[in-house]
Formats: C-alpha cells, sequence, structure tokens
C-alpha cells in the first residue's frame, strides 16, 4: 500500500506535478504543542489527586443518585409555589441585575471607546479598568453584597448588577467602536457640534446592537442567577442547594428541571425580540 | 431674494404639506412605540424590583457598608494599610499560590476533556455530516442539558458523589465545557465547504477519512480559538466553584469572606485578578496567532 503510493507520487513528481510536502517542518509545531497539551493532562491528573480508585466508586455513587432522581415531583403542592415563587425570584434578580448594570455601562462603554475619547491615556485605563473588575465572578460579588447588604435576592441582584456592568461595558464600547464612521462626519459637516454627532451619527446604529446585547445577557444570567443562591444570595439557588444538602435528589430534580423549562422559555422569548431589534435596526 | 447657488430649493406648500405630514407620522409612530417600550420596561423592573425585595432606603443606608467594606479590604488587622506591610499582607503567599495553580489545572482539565467530548460530539450533531435525525437530535438534546444547568449545580451533586476535592470540579467544568463548546463547534461544522469532504467520498473515502482529511482541516483552527476562550472562562469558574468544596482557591476565598479576614480577602482577590488577566493575555495572544497563520495559509 504504501510502497504504491511511493511509486505514485515519484511518478507524479516526476511529470513535475507540486505534491504537498509533510514532514517536520510543516507539521512539527503541531505535534510538538498536542504532546504538550496531552502531557500537562497526564500530569494533572495524579496532582489533582484524582485516581480511578475514587473515579469509579463515584461514578457508582453518581448513577445511584440518578436513580434516585427519578421521577421527579415537588412532594406536595404548597412546595410547589414555594419553587414557583423562588423562580419567580430568580428572573427578577436577573432582569433587575441586568438593567442595572446596563444603565451604567452605557456611559462606560462611550467612555472605553477609541473613537469617542480620543485620549490613548483614558483608553487604556478604562479598557484594564474593565477587564479587573470583570475577573471578578459574580458569586465573589454575591458575597461581598451580602455582607453590605444582608441576605436575600436584593444582594444576588447587585451581585450580577456589578459583575456584568464591566462586561457589557466592553462589548458595548466594542460596538461603537465599529460603528460606521460616514454618519458622523455627515453631521460634522453640516455644522453639527460633537454631540449631535453622537447623538444623531452614533447613537442610532449603536442602540439595536446595545438592545440585543442587553437582551442576550438577561438570557445568561437566568442562568447565573440560578447559582447566586448558593451562598445566600436570593432565587431557586436557595432550595436547590438545601436539597442536595440533605439529599432530597427527587426534588433536586424537580428544580433542575424548572431551571432548564425556565431557560428554555426565555431563550425563545429572547430570541424573537432579537430577531425584531436586528430585523428593524 | 437674489437667485444665487445657495438658495435652497423649496417645494410648493401644496406639495409640501404632504409630505410633511407624512414626516410627521412616520416620527409620531417611531416615538409612540418608543413610549410603549419604556412603559413595558418600566413596568418590568418594578415588578423584578417588587420580586428582588429591592429596599432603596436600607440601600442607601447601608451603601456607606459597601464603601467602608472596601475600604476595610485596604487595611490590615493592625489598622495599618496593606501596602505599608506586604509581607504581613501576602503571608499566605506560597500557599495562595499553589491553590491558584490547582484552580488553573483544575480549569485545564476541565477545559481539556470537556473539548475532547465536543469534538466527539460536534460531527455527530451537524446536518451535513451525519444522516440519521435521531442520532443528531439526541446529541444535541444532551449538549443542550450540559450547557443548561450551571457548572455550579454540577458540582454540588458531584461533591456528593465523589467526595470533596478538585475530582468533582474538574468534572463539573468538563460537562459544562462539553455542552458549550459542543454547540460553537457543530455552528462551525455546519458552515465548512463541503467539496473536500465529496472529494474524500468520492475517492472512497471512509466517513472518518471524509471527517479526519476534509472537516479537521478547516475547523480545528476555529476549534482552538473557542478553546481558548473557553479556557478563559473556565479559570474564572474554577476561581468560585471551590465554594462548594470542588477544590481550588474559592474554599479559601470563602472562608476568608465569611469570617471577616479583610486582608486576606483583597489579597486572594488580587491573586485570582492577576491570574486570570494573565491568561486573558495569554489567551489573546494564542488566538491572534491562530488568526494570523489562517490568513497567511
Amino acid at each position: 500500500m504504501s510502497e504504491s503510493a511511493a511509486t505514485l507520487s515519484a511518478m507524479l513528481r516526476s511529470r513535475n506535478v507540486e505534491l504537498p510536502r509533510y514532514g517536520w517542518r510543516t507539521h512539527g509545531p503541531g505535534f510538538v504543542a498536542i504532546a504538550v497539551l496531552i502531557g500537562l493532562f497526564f500530569l494533572g491528573v495524579p496532582v489533582l489527586g484524582i485516581s480511578f480508585e475514587r473515579f469509579i466508586p463515584g461514578l457508582w455513587r453518581l448513577g445511584d443518585i440518578v436513580m434516585l432522581m427519578m421521577p421527579p415531583s415537588p412532594e406536595t403542592w404548597s412546595r410547589f409555589f414555594i419553587y414557583l415563587e423562588a423562580l419567580g425570584q430568580t428572573l427578577a434578580i436577573a432582569f433587575l441585575g441586568t438593567m442595572t448594570a446596563a444603565v451604567f455601562a452605557i456611559p462606560l462603554g462611550f467612555l472605553a471607546a477609541r473613537n469617542i475619547v480620543a485620549n490613548r491615556i483614558v483608553h487604556f485605563f478604562a479598557r484594564r479598568l474593565l477587564d479587573t473588575v470583570r475577573s471578578v465572578d459574580t458569586l465573589i460579588w454575591a458575597l461581598i453584597w451580602i455582607n453590605v447588604v444582608g441576605l436575600g435576592p436584593f444582594a444576588g441582584a447587585l451581585a450580577i448588577a456589578s459583575a456584568d456592568i464591566c462586561a457589557l461595558a466592553k462589548l458595548m464600547s466594542e460596538a461603537i467602536e465599529t460603528a460606521d464612521r460616514r454618519p458622523v462626519e455627515g453631521v460634522t459637516a453640516s455644522g453639527g457640534s460633537r454631540a449631535a454627532a453622537v447623538r444623531f451619527g452614533i447613537v442610532p446604529q449603536v442602540l439595536p446592537v446595545f438592545a440585543s446585547q442587553v437582551l442576550y445577557y438577561i438570557e445568561s444570567n437566568t442562568r447565573s442567577a440560578t447559582i447566586i443562591g448558593i451562598v445566600g444570595a436570593g432565587g431557586i439557588g436557595v432550595h436547590l442547594s438545601e436539597m442536595i444538602r440533605v439529599l432530597e435528589w427527587q426534588q433536586v430534580s424537580f428544580l433542575i428541571l424548572m431551571v432548564l423549562v425556565t431557560v428554555a422559555i426565555i431563550d425563545q422569548i429572547s430570541r424573537v425580540l432579537r430577531k425584531t431589534i436586528a430585523g428593524r435596526g | 431674494m437674489t437667485h444665487s447657488i445657495h438658495t435652497v430649493a423649496v417645494l410648493p406648500a401644496a406639495q409640501l404639506a404632504p409630505l410633511a405630514n407624512a414626516y410627521g407620522a412616520a416620527v409620531a409612530a417611531k416615538r409612540r412605540q418608543m413610549v410603549l417600550g419604556i412603559a413595558v420596561t418600566l413596568f418590568a423592573l418594578a415588578l423584578a424590583a417588587l420580586g428582588a425585595e429591592v429596599e432603596p432606603q436600607k440601600f442607601w443606608a447601608k451603601l456607606g457598608n459597601f464603601t467602608d467594606y472596601f475600604a476595610r479590604l485596604a487595611h490590615l488587622d493592625s489598622g495599618a494599610y496593606v501596602w505599608t506591610d506586604p509581607v504581613e499582607w501576602f503571608w499566605g503567599l506560597r500557599k495562595w499560590l499553589r491553590l491558584i495553580g490547582e484552580t488553573m489545572l483544575i480549569a485545564y482539565i476541565g477545559t481539556f476533556s470537556g473539548a475532547l467530548v465536543a469534538f466527539c460530539a460536534c460531527f455527530m450533531c451537524s446536518a451535513n455530516l451525519t444522516r440519521s435525525p435521531v442520532l443528531r437530535a439526541t446529541v444535541r438534546r444532551l449538549l443542550e442539558f450540559c450547557r443548561t444547568v450551571p457548572d455550579l449545580v454540577f458540582a454540588l451533586i458531584f461533591v456528593v458523589a465523589f467526595g470533596l476535592g478538585p475530582l468533582p470540579g474538574v468534572m463539573a467544568l468538563a460537562i459544562h465545557t462539553a455542552g458549550a463548546l459542543g454547540k460553537l463547534f457543530a455552528e462551525v461544522v455546519d458552515n465548512i465547504d463541503l467539496k473536500p469532504v465529496e472529494g474524500i467520498a468520492a475517492s472512497g473515502g471512509s466517513w472518518f477519512a471524509q471527517v479526519r482529511f476534509g472537516v479537521v482541516p478547516q475547523v480545528l483552527a476555529n476549534f482552538t480559538s473557542y478553546a481558548l476562550l473557553r479556557f478563559e472562562i473556565n479559570v474564572r469558574g474554577a476561581s468560585v466553584i471551590g465554594f462548594v468544596g470542588a477544590g481550588g482557591i474559592g474554599e479559601d476565598l470563602l472562608v476568608s469572606i465569611r469570617r471577616f479576614y479583610y486582608a486576606d480577602v483583597s489579597a486572594i482577590l488580587l491573586v485570582i485578578i492577576a491570574c486570570v488577566m494573565l491568561i486573558d493575555v495569554g489567551t489573546e495572544f494564542l488566538r491572534h496567532r491562530l488568526v494570523r497563520m489562517e490568513g497567511a495559509r
């Protein structure tokens, strides 16, 4: 097989057909990269104390847990209504948190955009500040806000707001930077001030983009809001972590099911809304 | 008024009126829509504020606590500013560096295993490579499940099954990553050029040969770029997965926050921020190089 391939390539070469050459030059770096990745994996697994002796029995126990989860059930109707209320709270946290973040993110986004604030130093520091705050996770913010306003959903909404201000501001500044310059030049050419150029040249362009980004964040924050309850910041996560702690697996699976359905519904609504916004913009 | 070039030609009033009316109507319609949109949003916000038990007066009263909190983060137990005594501030640096290393390792192994699963799954759920709609739908639903359930929920359950330590954290991140990357990978595969695949099929290549030589070379750069992005996200996720006892620096952070060891909190936060930013810069550099390599090809 390889012999015939060799004769074939020799024949083709004799007819001056350019064949791709494979060798250390072309594939070496790729192989090294893959070897390093795999090597790091196998080095890391024992360092983390992961072994088959722990993994296999764990899988068995996991199987048992999954069996215990069936069928999902809230057990009593009163529990169901409590969960429903918590779910509403989760949605409220996600919505309120994202909208608050958006209100603060819009001015920050304009500040961090190169075509609005031409000052290089301001731009640099604005971007670094956004990156720094962005690297603190929502859950950490939740813990901090719990210390400030106490346990409950309000802390959760504040946590989502503070974690997303910078992420949203960064996205918005990028949207502003990629906006078309021509409307701005048009406004300036017809004698408009700098403020007018931003108001009539940039804002109409970026507003639909902002709206769809905010919608996307509401969608993803619905997911985040389900877990901030784990540290006590309100919503359905409070019940979820509680039920896992007391090993009420049927209720756990019911809660997960509720979250899945809610997320699917929010996804659908946000998709429709984003499509209408994109269609108009 | 003389007729110079600068004069703007104005239509006769009879022609102008309907145009102006139409313009006015269009603007009014847009304004009505805007007002309606704002009203609906405000109503929803009010409802959400009620649901989230927002208490503005309490917030204003306690806002001082928030600034106070950050002020206290900047002080040592002795009352001096933290930067006056970095040795005292970072007293546990060796332990924290070990833990942040563990965090990064959890993120890496989680991303690696998750990406591997996603890589295998994505070819099975793209319409252009897999005929069976049943297989496609099953894999898609499975991936959807994996990415919709938050990683922390997985971690909570896995801690019960596997015991405390990094193992449940790695598995939770891996499963969540498989779901998230699987979707992105499948989108890439959906948009490939099918001609190489057809060429290999025409010359008698098996399904695996088609994927290996027809698809993989087209998608590998994109896949790597997405996996790097995911790694970045997972480092952030791994920093808090210790909150539920699944390894990494999160557990120390949780303890310091709960027990009000302010200087420790700020030190650990700084370690996390530095590490995340380092990873951000590193992955961004790698992704730019990948893009350039693609461009040069």
